[in-house]
Formats: structure tokens, sequence, C-alpha cells
């Protein structure tokens, strides 16, 4: 190769190989992002059944059931619009209280969100920041809004 | 006053810093002798600024909590180590140990660095300054670490209990050791650039900085993925966090660089591809750093959520990542192209081993800002995880390791010789454990599968290079890259091993009763409280068996007060061939308590390959120094010496 083709051939193959990345994270993306979503979210009907999503609210007082087996559970997410019922199997996080703020990791099955992994407010300087626009909100008692 | 000492310290380099950009300007202008000055300058901006972290780590040690830094980040009953370590757990404390990397690594340059030609050695040295300069601004007006507090608080609010932990003492500096180690790769390709000298000589010049910060990310994220893996109790090692892809994306980039150099070293070509890797790596670790000190993401890293310090931080970036690609626009077209080489040669595989990392960079780069990207622009919030960047990115990067095993059999120009003969074994082997999981374990997914595939070929074959060779002539760095790819096809098993073979149990337990786990029996002995210097605990006794022997593990639950917070310390059992990972949740209202174990089948693997990875950089590191001091190269410093 001469280096006037020689570097040609390189620029191209770099380009390539960026319309490559640019094609395939599109493709990924397109398939695999969870959104996030509030209960009224869920109860506009803007989330799907069985695709990776994630939802965020309080955890409704009064609301945490824990079923025979001792390691599942269920609760109800709410932003004082409308309520989600949601199911997780596993050991919840330290701060996962009633009351409390929680991110729940997983997809919707039927109107009931069914949780792979569930994040909590960890401690004051640690809240994931979807929940800290609803917590604050919700402190100046506004309506939560999308 | 340790305060203000180092405050001043401070101000003092950050002037230096201004002084040293104005001799660069002043000498690329004219032929005036600057070397001398600069040298200087940098030396004690670079003594200045570990002042000043000396100073940071004295008002930690002693707990003064009129400093509002220590106040917010540390607590009088922390043990002592985690009290010196919190100060860089902090946002303002981790930006100063940047700011102190940096000019330290310019310091080293001023002293050290005798391959690149004088007019590219100023200039290098003025790009660092520019770089030191606005992080010093960053510092100072928007992260002030020795701001006071009047009237000083009676103690401090104490340090998030995930950071209480040794890790805390090695990853972030590791990690930061190998990003700003990759500023000199930055700024000595904004030297080269500005004055033209993209040679062999800059890239042997580069290649030690490279090499040592590409060993150091390594360790870094090694030890940080350990650490996520014991700490959090999730039982995962790697979890497409926004924050590990921050280290990552430099680990791709830098892994690209070190590979790509090697030809510009060897054969001067790639001249331009390589400053541009140069530039990319540095601007990964700075995007890095954006993501996690912006409080942008969400994450244990992410301090705190303040606008202003995002904003200065993106601003920042793009003013240096803007000027350096301008720059490389402008001049990058005007470098004339090094020796040509045919397609099948040693270079046409670095360019292949590149480009599918550009491809992996890329696409972890798409899938970390993509949210981003979209809550800007429709509001709408979203996150990118595991399944993304392993359905995407995880078939390249086997495609990859298996091209890891070839591309150093390869020869420099042009290769003749039938090199696909050596590798009937590597095929053979591989082909075996194809057929092997197929038989034996018909149902795991393709990717692990593929995996046990990849490594049990390149295993074999990235030992060929040292056949036929007297081993103790072989040069240390072809003993380096032969470690370091060993490494991956040992890490790529423990990773298969772990996504196809871990097994998983969640139950409650009452005291006395068995559970099973992989070929593990274990039993409840008791939960008891326990104490620790500033936190109280539950501990429960577990004895596990599998056969022959018992042995007990005592998983943890700790409850924080200040501030107040509970943390699961997992027991973790280590074997020959796997690990037990046991986890106390929390008590039932039957009397019985959470368990979750785990059995990883060759789960260290993943690690122990991390860490021969770093260990083929040390070794690779070494070999060139030692290389140069026998070469004796002539230095242009002689003549002030």
């Amino acid at each position: 190769m001469r280096p006037k083709n020689q570097r040609l051939i390189l620029v191209s193959a770099a380009l390539v190989a960026v319309i490559l990345a640019v094609l395939l994270a599109m493709w990924g993306l397109r398939n695999q992002a969870a959104f996030f979503y509030t209960p009224a979210d869920i109860a506009a009907g803007k989330a799907s059944d069985g695709k990776a999503a994630r939802l965020g609210g309080m955890v409704e007082k009064g609301s945490i059931k824990h079923e025979a087996d001792g390691v599942t559970m269920q609760f109800v997410v709410t932003d004082g619009k409308a309520t989600t019922p949601v199911v997780f199997r596993g050991i919840p996080p330290d701060l996962f209280r009633e009351g409390s703020g929680v991110v729940a990791e997983g997809h919707l099955q039927s109107g009931v969100f069914v949780a792979d992994t569930i994040l909590a407010k960890h401690d004051e300087r640690y809240m994931p920041p979807e929940l800290g626009n609803l917590a604050a909100e919700h402190r100046a008692g506004k309506t939560l809004v999308k | 006053m340790i305060a203000e000492a180092g405050l001043a310290a401070l101000w003092l380099a950050a002037g230096l810093a201004a002084y040293q950009f104005v001799l660069m300007l002043l000498a690329l202008r004219s032929q005036i002798d600057v070397v001398r000055p600069m040298r200087a300058v940098a030396v004690v901006q670079g003594v200045l600024t570990l002042v000043a972290f000396a100073m940071l780590l004295l008002v930690f040690a002693q707990s003064d909590m009129s400093v509002k830094l220590v106040f917010e980040n540390s607590h009088s009953a922390k043990p002592f180590i985690y009290k010196v370590a919190g100060a860089w757990g902090n946002h303002e404390g981790s930006m100063l140990m940047w700011v102190t990397i940096l000019a330290v690594a310019g310091a080293f340059v001023a002293l050290f660095s005798r391959r690149t030609g004088e007019r590219t050695l100023i200039a290098a040295l003025g790009s660092q300054a520019v770089l030191a300069l606005g992080f010093y601004a960053f510092l100072l007006i928007a992260s002030n670490p020795f701001a006071r507090l009047f009237p000083a608080p009676p103690d401090g609010q104490g340090l998030n209990p995930l950071l209480q932990d040794p890790g805390l003492a090695f990853h972030p500096p590791t990690l930061y050791l190998g990003y700003v180690g990759l500023s000199v790769a930055f700024s000595l390709a904004v030297g080269a650039l500005l004055t033209g000298e993209v040679d062999s000589r800059l890239a042997r010049a580069m290649r030690p900085w490279v090499l040592g910060a590409w060993t150091l990310l390594t360790l870094g994220i090694s030890a940080g993925s350990y650490w996520a893996y014991y700490e959090l109790g999730w039982g995962g090692y790697w979890f497409w966090d926004p924050v590990e892809n921050a280290s990552l994306m430099p680990w791709l980039a830098a892994t690209a660089l070190l590979h790509s150099i090697n030809v510009l070293a060897a054969r001067g070509a790639l001249k331009a591809w390589t400053m541009m890797l140069a530039v990319i790596a540095f601007s990964m670790s700075m995007v890095g750093t954006f993501l996690v000190r912006s409080g942008i993401l969400t994450s244990v890293h992410a301090f705190a959520i303040d606008p202003e310090r995002g904003t200065f931080l993106l601003a920042l970036l793009a003013i240096y990542v803007g000027a350096a690609f301008v720059l490389f626009a402008v001049r990058g077209a005007t470098l004339k192209e090094g020796a040509p080489f045919e397609l099948v040669s040693r270079e046409s595989a670095l360019v292949l081993n590149n480009l599918l990392l550009s491809v992996i960079l890329g696409i972890v780069f798409l899938g970390t800002l993509y949210p981003l990207f979209v809550e800007a622009i429709s509001g709408e919030k979203l996150s990118v995880g595991a399944p993304y960047f392993n359905s995407v990115a995880g078939p390249l990067a086997l495609l990859l390791a298996a091209l890891v095993g070839i591309g150093p059999l390869l020869s420099w120009r042009r290769e003749r010789r039938p090199v696909l003969g050596q590798l009937k074994i590597p095929a053979l082997l591989a082909a075996g454990a194809l057929v092997i999981t197929i038989i034996l374990a018909p149902g795991i997914n393709i990717l692990p599968r593929l995996g046990f595939t990849v490594a049990a070929f390149l295993a074999p074959a990235s030992i060929l290079p040292l056949t036929g060779r007297n081993p103790l002539r072989t040069p240390i760095a072809t003993w380096g890259m032969v470690v370091a790819h060993f490494g991956i096809a040992v890490a790529l098993t423990g990773m298969a091993a772990n996504a196809a073979f871990s097994s998983e149990r969640l139950a409650v337990t009452k005291p006395g009763e068995m559970l099973s786990v992989g070929p593990w029996q274990v039993q409840l002995k008791e939960v008891t409280p326990a104490a620790g210097k500033n936190f109280t605990a539950l501990e429960a006794e577990l004895q596990a068996s599998r056969g022959a022997g018992i042995i007990t593990l005592n998983p943890q639950t700790h409850y924080y007060s200040d501030p107040p917070t509970e943390t699961n310390e997992s027991s973790i059992r280590t074997f020959w061939n796997g690990q037990l990972y046991t986890v106390l949740g929390r008590a039932d209202p039957s009397g019985g308590w959470q368990l979750r174990l785990w059995w990883k089948p060759f789960v260290t693997l993943i690690w122990a390959g991390g860490a021969l990875i770093a260990i083929g950089g040390a070794l690779a590191l070494l070999g060139r120094i030692l290389r140069r001091r026998r070469r004796r190269e002539p230095d242009w410093r002689a003549r002030y010496v």
C-alpha cells in the first residue's frame, strides 16, 4: 500500500467503526433502555408489560406485606395521584421503610410491578435524583407533575 | 492555621501554573530559553500541591471540626485510617487529590522527560499548566476544601459507612493516578501537535506514562470491582453503573492508545490516530470526573448535587476537549503518514484492535450518556443497564479477546509465514471447550459459553509468542504482553463461570435449620449482637460443609449512628474452586432470619485475571525503563547539567 492509500483506508475504517458503534448503540438502546415511571404514568398506560422499567415514588403507609416464604414482599408505591402494587423477592435495602422514597427496577406484569432490585434513600446525601425531585415536591405539598 | 496554609499553597500553585503557561507562550513565539525556569516552576508547583494535600490530611487526622469539609465528612469516633482516607472520600478532597496528582505528574515530566524535542516538552508543560489551572480555579472558586465554620461544631456528621472500608484507602488514589497519568499523554500529544514533532521519539516518551496510567487504572478498576462485590452484598462484581463506566471508558481508550503507541514507536506509523487516542483517553478521564463529581448521576460516588459545580466542570471539559480537537483538526492533517504496511501485518492487527476497542468505547459512552441526552431533550427519565451493555458490547469484547490470541504472532510490516498453523492447538482446545460445555451444561447462555470457548483459545495462544525463544533473553516487555494477554483469558474464564454456574439461595431460616446452595449445606446456628468501634451489629453464625470438614462464616448487619445507616457485611470464604458468599438480611416475625447465599465457582479468577493484566502492564513498563537505561540515548538536557 502506498502511504496515501493507507491513510485513506485507515480513515474510512475509523469512520465505519464510528458508524457501526452508533448503529449498534441505537439498536441496543431502543430495545434495552428502561424508562422511569411514576404510578400515575403506569395508571395512564405509558408502560408496556414485560419491558425493563423503573418505578419511583413513596412506599404507602401500612402497605408492606410479607408472604409466607419470608423473602417475598408486597407493597404499594404511590405518587399522590395513583398507586402501583409491587412485588419483590429479596433483601430490601437498609433504609427501605413505609412512607419513604423508593426506586424499583424491574418490569410490569399485568398491573403489578415485579421488582428485581430496590433502591432506597441511602443517607441524607445520597438520594436518586428522580426521587429527590419527588420528595421535594411532596414536602412542598405540590401535586406531583411529570 | 493548617487549613489556611493549605489554601495559601493552593493559591501559590495556581499562580505558578499561570506563570508556567505564560512562559510557554513566550517560548513558542520567540527563541528565548525557558526550559530551565519552566522545569523549576513545574516542580515547585507540584511540591505546593503536595503541601496543600498534606494539610488536608492533617486537618482530617486531627478531626478539626472547624473545617467545614471535616465536619461534613468525618466524626471523632471514626477509626484513624478512615479519618485520613475520609479526606478523599468526598467531593472537595477528591478534587484536591486530582489536582495534586496532575501537578506532581507535571513535575515528573519536567524532571525526567528527556526523549521529546525541547520545544515539544515546553509545549507539553504549558498544556499541563493549563489543565492544572482550570482545576485550581474549580477548587478555589467552587469547591474550596479548606473552608472554615464559625463557630466550630462539637462533632462531625460522619462518613458514609459504605466508604468505611480499607478499599477507600486504595481504590480512589489508584484510579486517580491512572486518570491523571493520562493527562501527560494528553499534554505530550498537544505539545507535539503544536510543534509538529509527532514521531517515534515522542511515542517512546509517552509510552511509560500510558503504561503506568493503564496499569494503575486496571488495578483501580479491579480493586473497585472487588470492593463493590463484597461491600454491597449483592453478589455482583460489575453493575454497569454509570460511575463504573466512567472508569471503564478511559481504560478502553488507554488500552487502544497503549497498542497504537507501539506502532508509532516501532514503525513511525499511525501518527494522527495515536495523537487522537491520547486526546480521547484523557478526555474520557475528564468525562468520568464530570459524571462522578457533578452529581448528575445516581450513585454512592455522587456525593453532592450542586448545579454550579456541574456547570463549572462541564465548561472545563468543553474548553479542554474542544481546544484539543480543534488543534487536532488543524494539525492532524499536516502530519506525514509513517512507514507503510500490508493488510496482513502486526500493524493491521493493532489497527483492528484499536477499531474494536473504539467501537466498544463508543457503545459504552453512548449507553452511559443516553439517559442524560434523553432527559435533556424530552424530559423523559430512563436508565440503561446490564442488558444493553452485555448484549451490545459483550460479543464485540469476545471477538476482540479472540483476536488477542492472533495479533502478537504477526510480524511488522508484512506477514508471509503461515501463522495460522501455529494456532492448531489453541483452536482444538477452543473447539473442545465448546463441545464440553454443550454436553455438560446444555442450559447455559450463549455469552458464557462463548466466553469459555474464547478463553480456551486465548490461554494457550497468548503464550505462543514465547515459543522457540530463550525465556531469559526474551525482552521483559514481551513477557509483560504475554502475562497481560493470558490474564484476559483468566478473567474471561472467571466471568463465564460466574455467569453460567453461580447458584443462589434466598430464604428465611430459623436457628438450627439447613439451607443448601450449590454443593454446600449451610446451617444457621444463631444470631447474636456484636459491637464495633462506631457501630452496633448483629452477627450470624453459619456452619457450612460440603462433605468433609465444617467451616464457620459470620455475616453481619452493621448499624451506624453518624449518619444513621445500616449496612450488610457479607462473609465470604474462598476455596480453590470458588467462593461461598453469605449475607444476613432482616429478622422475620416468625423468629427466623433472611439469609442470602451464593456459591460462585471460580469467581476469583475475575480479579486474578485483572491482577495478571496489571502485572503485565507493570512488567512492560519495567522492561521499557530498563531498556532505556541500557541504551543511554543522547540527552539534550546534558548540556544544562
